[in-house]
């Protein structure tokens, strides 16, 4: 039923954009028909994963399939809704806020072309969860990725987009030759395409490290990971807002998703796999959230907490192989909670701290922190729902991001070890650089509220903001709230983690125990719900105090000067400037500074920034000696027939003598 | 008269004559000598089967008249209407000089006959000129193509090139299928039929029938 249910869904969203092409470019018609068909086909997806929920059994549907080795093999498990929930979720809500965000009327050029590609990309994300066939994942995979591209370059009259997208496909596509490989592996072991526990008879330790490799870097693209991506900041900062948010919120946990299913297969995990992926977690973690404090765009800034993010969610991941690895079910429910959990929370945060960006953009039309400022005074709702995000990012209580990040810290301090059985102690040292990731989200988060929201206005545009049309901040709310209700009902989810953590480690058996006795869910519950009303008393006291007194309003940070400009206040840069200092030796910023020598000087600037090192220092010149090497080729194209003839007859005459 | 006098006899001087048009045609400038020279050349080919193979029925011997017209007639007089209305006589200029390729040619021959001696043939075969003159005139061919500039030069070269490969397909096909020769004759004509659309569309742009100039078209 459930399955029955997804497909419908599935199909009613991948089409829902077609409408639209047949009407005119300045029609809004379009527009409302495709958000209309878009909304509903993730709420039939939506409803299928609460069916599923409530029946808790599945009936795969196998049909025969014309491509060889495909079979059209769809089936449900804990694992597939999980994933199924935010791809539905932020796409229905995406689809409300580009209503007003992207509206037809504003962009006849390309409104049509996002539409379709919108409904396309959940569609097609949507099936390789549920594909139970290698051939299966790689259609939905593929229809994700092109539907991203075109989503990416949105706006491809521009230069850089155009630039960006090109890096996008590139990253995309090498993922995709990673995957095939993987699954040419799979192959090999299991002797079909069909997704099934591999054979252990077959799994040589080659086999088993090379499946390791590919997967990593397949999916590890797609994910983000680093060093693997280089794709992730420019695509994410140069998309229209509701589609970072998708790609920011949904796309890159099908990375994370590849990871899981792949490893759900594998019977028995090398230690030294959850090892890497703990250590590849923790740097993806601290180096994430470094480069975002450097940041000077909006929407970068948000790209490399992306990376931040899935650094956690890998931590998890890491934490639940070594679980499998040396048998100690707890850090495999725990470390994969926490994983999963994040992965739901990370969709809604980052997704609303997309679209409040957007928002801002709307208004304000530029990403650059530094020209913005003061806009809670002219955009309180946006203001509101962006530190909800910030809260719920930096993994700070009553919020979502302190729940799945409480049992990823629960489960690393659990590998210090117990009286008699197996431990994995220098696992504990991931739990510090946690620690590190949410200090720094912390001070990055306050760089940004500061700056954009706080203070006064550092342009004529943020002067003028106004606030967004109701689209966008409804879409915007929904968020808020499920933000509120995982953080202040964390137990409510409990089954559902439970449910996907055992569809990921079968044989955790029957014995095993539960999340909610390992994790004081309901104490977390509690005492959030005491945060709460305290600060709900708080800020009504200072209200009823404010309202009865005098209040004198002047430029933030005046300091006491009596002509004080916007000028004044503290950057982007310079608020990040010692831990920007602090990680110099990974973020290389760039900084252009004049010494100042004369007690007179002549008017001089300073600018800096923090380019990625990655894709600037080693993808870019190796893609630029390749093609020079290539270059050496041309000598052959000289565009003579005969000279092309000649190498006809050369290898003619080579194979006639060779033997 | 058929049971006295061995047809196979008479293999062995035509195909010598088949070398020697391979020399003309590599010798000479003049594109009209050219024509004729591989327009005989191919009327000396529909001679084969009926020597080599005794039992030829109805239906090879109008396959054969068919690709005897079309080589020595047919696409000769396509060839020279190109020819005047490009208005042009000569290859001006050869990649290499005629007395290189003459001395290719050679070399190309020697060879041929060298690398024949290797192959496993059939015994029946062995000892025949078949196999060598079959590659040295697909070696004159390949000279041709790639040593000239003149499109229409080209398509002789190509002509020539598949004179040899016919001479190669007598030794496989006990009697000729006729799907198979079709094929081939379809494939020719239609090779040179676009070719000499090539040769009037070069003709009308650059005024001149080199091939060089297509690389004005390169990226």
């Amino acid at each position: 039923m459930s399955e029955r249910l997804v497909l419908i869904g599935i199909v009613i969203a991948a089409v829902s954009g077609f409408p639209g092409l047949f009407l005119s470019r300045h029609s809004t018609l379009g527009q409302w028909l495709s958000t209309a068909l878009a909304v509903i086909g993730s709420a039939v997806g939506l409803s299928s994963v609460g069916v599923f929920w409530a029946a808790g059994d599945s009936q795969p549907i196998v049909r025969p399939w014309a491509i060889p080795g495909g079979e059209f093999h769809v089936a449900m498990d804990g694992l597939s809704a999980l994933f199924l929930v935010p791809i539905f979720l932020v796409s229905l809500l995406g689809c409300v806020y580009g209503l007003g965000y992207w509206k037809q009327a504003e962009h006849p050029d390309n409104g049509r072309k996002l539409r379709l590609f919108y409904g396309l990309l959940p569609a097609g994300m949507a099936l390789l969860v549920i594909a139970r066939n290698s051939i299966l994942f790689m259609v939905g995979w593929e229809v994700m990725a092109l539907s991203a591209f075109f989503l990416v370059t949105t706006e491809d009259h521009d230069r850089a987009v155009r630039e960006t997208g090109w890096i996008y496909l590139v990253a995309t596509k090498v993922a995709t030759v990673s995957l095939f490989a993987l699954f040419g592996l799979l192959h090999a072991v299991n002797g079909s395409f069909k997704l099934e526990p591999l054979n252990e008879a077959n799994l040589t330790p080659g086999i088993t490290t090379a499946i390791f490799v590919f997967m990593l870097i397949g999916f590890g693209i797609k994910a983000g990971i680093m060093p693997f991506h280089v794709w992730l900041p420019s695509s994410h900062a140069i998309a229209p807002s509701h589609v970072s948010a998708i790609m920011s919120g949904v796309i890159i946990k099908m990375g994370i998703y590849g990871i899981l299913r792949i490893t759900s297969l594998v019977p028995h995990p090398p230690v030294a796999w959850g090892g890497i992926v703990l250590v590849l977690g923790t740097i993806s973690g601290v180096l994430g959230v470094a480069f975002a404090v450097g940041q000077h765009d909006l929407k970068r800034l948000l790209a490399y907490h992306s990376i931040e993010n899935i650094g956690i969610i890998v931590m998890g991941i890491g934490l639940a192989l070594l679980g499998r690895s040396l048998g100690r079910d707890e850090w495999v429910i725990l470390g994969m909670s926490g994983a999963l959990l994040h992965v739901w929370n990370h969709a809604l945060f980052k997704a609303l701290l997309f679209l409040s960006a957007g928002s801002v953009i709307h208004a304000v039309h530029t990403r650059e922190i530094d020209h913005l400022g003061g806009l809670a005074k002219r955009m309180p709702l946006t203001a509101l729902c962006f530190v909800v995000g910030a809260v719920a990012i930096c993994g700070l209580p009553p919020l979502n991001g302190f729940v799945s990040e409480f049992l990823i810290y629960l489960g690393l301090f659990g590998t210090l070890g117990v009286e008699g059985k197996s431990s994995f102690a220098e696992a504990a040292f991931a739990a510090p650089a946690l620690a590190l990731i949410g200090a720094l989200a912390v001070a990055c988060f306050v760089k940004v509220f500061g700056a954009v929201f706080l203070g006064t206005a550092r342009s004529e545009h943020a002067s003028h903001a106004h606030e967004s049309p109701p689209s966008m901040i409804a879409a915007m709310s929904v968020l808020v709230a499920c933000c509120f209700f995982i953080g202040l009902a964390p137990f409510a989810v409990a089954p559902v983690l439970e449910q996907a953590v055992s569809a990921w480690a079968p044989s955790l058996g029957e014995s095993r125990q539960g999340l909610l006795t390992l994790a004081p869910l309901d104490s977390i519950s509690v005492m959030a719900l005491v945060l709460v009303a305290g600060l709900a008393v708080t800020s009504g006291l200072l209200w009823l105090r404010l309202r009865n007194s005098v209040v004198e309003t002047g430029p933030t940070w005046g300091c006491g000067f009596t002509a004080p400009t916007a000028r004044m206040q503290y950057t982007s840069s310079s608020f990040a400037e010692m831990l920007v200092g602090l990680f110099g030796w990974a973020l290389r910023p760039r900084i252009h500074r004049v010494k100042v020598t004369a007690l007179l000087p002549q008017p001089t600037d300073f600018h800096s920034h923090v380019p990625d090192p990655v894709l600037d220092e080693l993808v870019l010149p190796t893609f630029r000696f390749s093609a020079w090497l290539f270059s050496w080729f041309r000598v052959f194209q000289q565009g003579r027939i005969q000279a092309y003839l000649l190498y006809i007859f050369v290898a003619l005459v080579a194979l006639l003598l060779w033997r | 008269m058929a049971e006295f006098v061995d047809p196979l006899l008479f293999v062995e001087p035509l195909l010598i004559l088949v070398l020697a048009i391979n020399f003309v045609a590599l010798g000479a400038s003049r594109i009209r000598t050219v024509i004729n020279a591989v327009a005989f050349q191919g009327v000396l080919l529909g001679v084969f089967p009926f020597l080599i193979h005794s039992e030829i029925g109805l239906r090879g011997v109008v396959l054969m008249a068919i690709t005897m017209a079309l080589k020595g007639y047919g696409i000769p007089w396509y060839l020279l209407r190109a020819m005047r209305t490009a208005e042009i006589q000569h290859e001006d200029k050869p990649v290499i000089s005629y007395m290189a390729s003459l001395l290719l040619g050679a070399v190309g021959t020697g060879l041929a006959m060298e690398f024949s001696s290797t192959l496993p043939l059939h015994e029946d075969h062995s000892h025949m000129l078949l196999v060598p003159a079959s590659l040295a005139t697909v070696w004159t061919g390949f000279l041709m193509l790639t040593t000239r500039h003149k499109a229409i030069m080209q398509v002789l070269g190509y002509l020539m090139l598949e004179n040899g490969i016919f001479l190669f397909g007598l030794l496989l096909l006990e009697d000729l299928p006729l799907l198979v020769e079709l094929g081939v004759l379809l494939d020719l004509f239609t090779g040179v039929f676009v070719m000499v659309i090539i040769i009037h569309h070069l003709n009308r742009e650059f005024s001149s029938m080199s091939t060089e100039h297509l690389s004005a078209l390169k990226e």
